[in-house]
């Protein structure tokens, strides 16, 4: 369910903890819109949303404002998880959120000038960065807060009574998953302070959106989180197929919970594999990555490719299953089931596995909340939370599975999650090949998908609607709309505005893994140099959704 | 050049140019440095992996640290926020060096033409070799290992070329 609320700026934080207290105390996502060349003449030229949902994960609430300066209060005190999201839209549109304990670009580089996603802003304006943020000073604020250095009358710091020594992890290096970098402060192997920097994976995914028409979308989609591509294929598809109001053949919904599931597997194995190494466990790599071969060839059979699929398409997919799907289907599911029993024949009783891994990098589930994390990382601190069983789409609610949870919230439970879904995303999938229903893959509608290729070639018809499709685009209503599917890292959601055209306003993307970092600074310290290592792994951050 | 046969006995010696024997031992043994950004990485990883296996050409002791390796592959995008780093790394990395661009976002910056992501590596560090895809197929890497190994072998491009870079960061 989503409601609408609309308020003055001034209102905003009082609203925000009036809700807080009511229940609401799940922040989703914060962002802005430029109206300055919007078709209808709005209010104020900027608006900010927020997005909000009750602790019984069902209801959501768009807060908007209309900005009539560009200030407005922070919400941070109320929500850690907004520390970020505010920082980034002060990054993307220049909006100044007050009383911020660290406003400071968190995308773009330190010497970039402007904000990209205003309409103003020039897409292909590059601007090149000559040196590296230090992050003395956030660094310094940092230690302050924790009392481990103190100022110095000439405004200089002094480390009071630790001899501190400072160390770069990233964002080149082997277990900085991509391009994560994090700035510690240690006191001998224990870490006192940490800050991390992100955005050098920031490729402009929602400022090349709002160039692109709805369907030349999805390629850029499938490079958001790119070890499960399919799924951020449909979650795209199903936020604008939601605002055409069109629903899905059943075979279609049936075959994108079947692809959900299975990009679910895909991730969880590459998370695990890869955590594993880091902990030096380079054999159960062998257990888990080879069966992800399979599941490639599997889909480069059915789409084309192996790892960025694009197949998902506004109002269904590129193309039906091809003859023999099923066989080889199977044939990659008893390889993962056969990798996962080894692996765990390996770890589930190992000392060395378990002393490395339980009571390490700890987040509560209060905390979690409040840090907006969701998916595995929720789950395995013992929220049940998952959109496939509190807002079921595409007929979820008529499989049987479990939600699989942690008690703890460790990189134990963050692994054991995994291992778990992974059999839960089986069981899902052999439940959707048994029933699969027939009939069409796509909707009947020629106003959202491509005609048959006999009727483009034959029919004056045909032509005309293929060449208006390619060229115009879908034409989505004039709205504004949330929506998100369990993605494998948890809620991925798009908010979407469209003016009606072909080509949507303004995207945003609730990434998972953009709130699961920034709680992460927090979750090492206090831990050991090694410890954080795994703590980053075990939340399995994906740089190209964090950083867009 | 062949330096173990089954027709030759062990008492053999074999007379080569030192030259010969030096290019056929780094041809055969590159020390791959990755820079994996993005879904160009996870590719490498299959590539790395048993069903491809990069070891069968002798380019599988991967390094983290630039200065214990001679090939650089950049699988992943760059943003402009990444080159600092990116031509730091390059510069670490002892002579003689070889630069491999893996897919089409490091080639050219792939289908971000915008504000953050970097329109080709080769802007700011000299690159030997380009592989075409979005993501390439492990296969493409390691036809462009193999191509690589014959320019270190033959050394038929320009061998200057390192050296005579002059790229964006370098008067910086």
């Amino acid at each position: 369910m989503l409601e609408y609320i609309t308020v003055e700026p001034l209102a905003v934080a009082s609203l925000i903890k009036e809700k807080y207290s009511a229940g609401f105390n799940y922040l989703l996502d914060i962002t802005a819109i430029d109206y300055s060349e919007y078709v209808d003449v709005q209010k104020e030229e900027f608006a900010l949303i927020y997005i909000i949902r009750h602790k019984n994960f069902k209801e959501t609430i768009v807060v908007k404002t209309y900005l009539h300066t560009l200030e407005i209060q922070s919400i941070s005190d109320v929500f850690k998880g907004a520390n970020w999201l505010e920082r980034e839209v002060y990054d993307q549109y220049g909006i100044i959120f007050k009383q911020h304990p660290n406003l400071r670009r968190v995308l773009n580089h330190k010497e970039f000038v402007g904000h990209p996603l205003r309409k103003s802003y020039p897409i292909t304006k590059g601007q090149l960065l000559h040196s590296v943020d230090d992050l003395i000073d956030e660094m310094n604020n940092r230690l302050l807060n924790k009392n481990v250095v103190c100022k110095l009358d000439n405004g200089s710091f002094s480390e009071c009574n630790k001899d501190l020594m400072f160390l770069n992890i990233g964002p080149s290096h082997p277990a900085s998953h991509g391009t994560i970098r994090t700035y510690i402060a240690l006191d001998g192997e224990t870490i006192e302070a940490a800050v991390a920097e992100i955005g050098y994976l920031h490729r402009g995914f929602e400022k090349s959106c709002e160039n692109h028409n709805y369907n030349q979308i999805i390629p850029y989609t499938d490079r958001l989180n790119y070890c499960s591509a399919i799924s951020n294929n449909i979650a795209f598809a199903k936020t604008v197929e939601d605002m055409l109001g069109v629903t899905l053949p059943l075979r279609a919904q049936a075959i994108r919970v079947m692809l959900l599931e299975l990009s679910r597997i895909e991730d969880h194995l590459v998370c695990l594999a890869a955590i594993l190494v880091d902990m030096g466990a380079m054999t159960n790599y062998w257990y888990m990555y080879n069966p992800r071969e399979s599941i490639y060839e599997v889909l480069s059979k059915l789409t084309g490719a192996r790892l960025t699929n694009s197949y998902m398409r506004i109002g269904g997919m590129a193309n039906d299953l091809y003859d023999g799907f099923e066989v080889d289907l199977s044939k990659a599911i008893e390889e993962v089931q056969h990798g996962v029993k080894e692996t765990l024949s390996l770890i589930k009783h190992n000392r060395i596995f378990h002393d490395r891994t339980q009571n390490v990098g700890i987040i509560s589930a209060e905390d979690a909340i409040n840090a907006s994390l969701t998916g595995p990382n929720l789950r395995a601190c013992g929220v049940e939370f998952d959109m496939r069983k509190d807002n079921p789409y595409y007929g979820y609610e008529n499989y049987d599975f479990d939600v699989v949870l942690g008690s703890v919230g460790d990189v134990y439970d963050r692994i054991m999650v995994r291992f778990g879904e992974i059999d839960e995303s089986i069981k899902i999938i052999e439940q959707v090949m048994r029933k699969l229903p027939e009939g069409d893959i796509n909707v009947k509608d020629a106003s959202v998908v491509l005609p048959a290729k006999e009727s483009v070639y034959s029919n004056i018809e045909g032509a005309m609607n293929h060449f208006k499709l390619t060229y115009e685009g879908v034409k989505v209503p004039a709205d504004e709309y949330y929506a998100s599917i369990e993605a494998t890292n948890g809620e991925l959601g798009f908010f979407i505005v469209s003016d009606g055209s072909g080509t949507p306003y303004k995207v945003k993307v609730k990434a998972p893994s953009f709130t699961a970092i920034s709680a992460y600074p927090e979750m090492i310290e206090g831990s050991q140099l090694a410890d954080s290592i795994l703590t980053l792994g075990s939340l399995n951050i994906i740089a190209g959704e964090m950083d867009r | 050049m062949e330096l173990v046969s089954p027709s030759l006995d062990t008492e053999t010696a074999i007379v080569t140019k030192l030259d010969d024997a030096v290019k056929w031992a780094r041809e055969s043994s590159l020390w791959p440095m990755i820079f994996g950004t993005a879904c160009c990485a996870i590719e490498f990883m299959s590539t790395a992996a048993s069903k491809y296996d990069i070891s069968r050409f002798g380019a599988e002791v991967v390094r983290f640290s630039p200065r214990q390796a001679d090939l650089l592959i950049i699988a992943g995008t760059i943003t402009y926020k990444q080159a600092p780093i990116l031509k730091q790394i390059y510069d670490q990395m002892s002579q003689p060096k070889w630069v491999v661009s893996m897919g089409a976002c490091a080639c050219s910056g792939g289908f971000y033409d915008n504000y953050s992501t970097m329109q080709g590596i080769d802007e700011i560090i000299p690159v030997d070799l380009y592989v075409a895809g979005c993501p390439p197929r492990p296969e493409a890497l390691l036809d462009a290992l193999v191509s690589l190994q014959e320019d270190v072998r033959t050394n038929k491009y320009n061998p200057q070329r390192h050296k005579d870079f002059k790229g964006l960061l370098d008067n910086a």
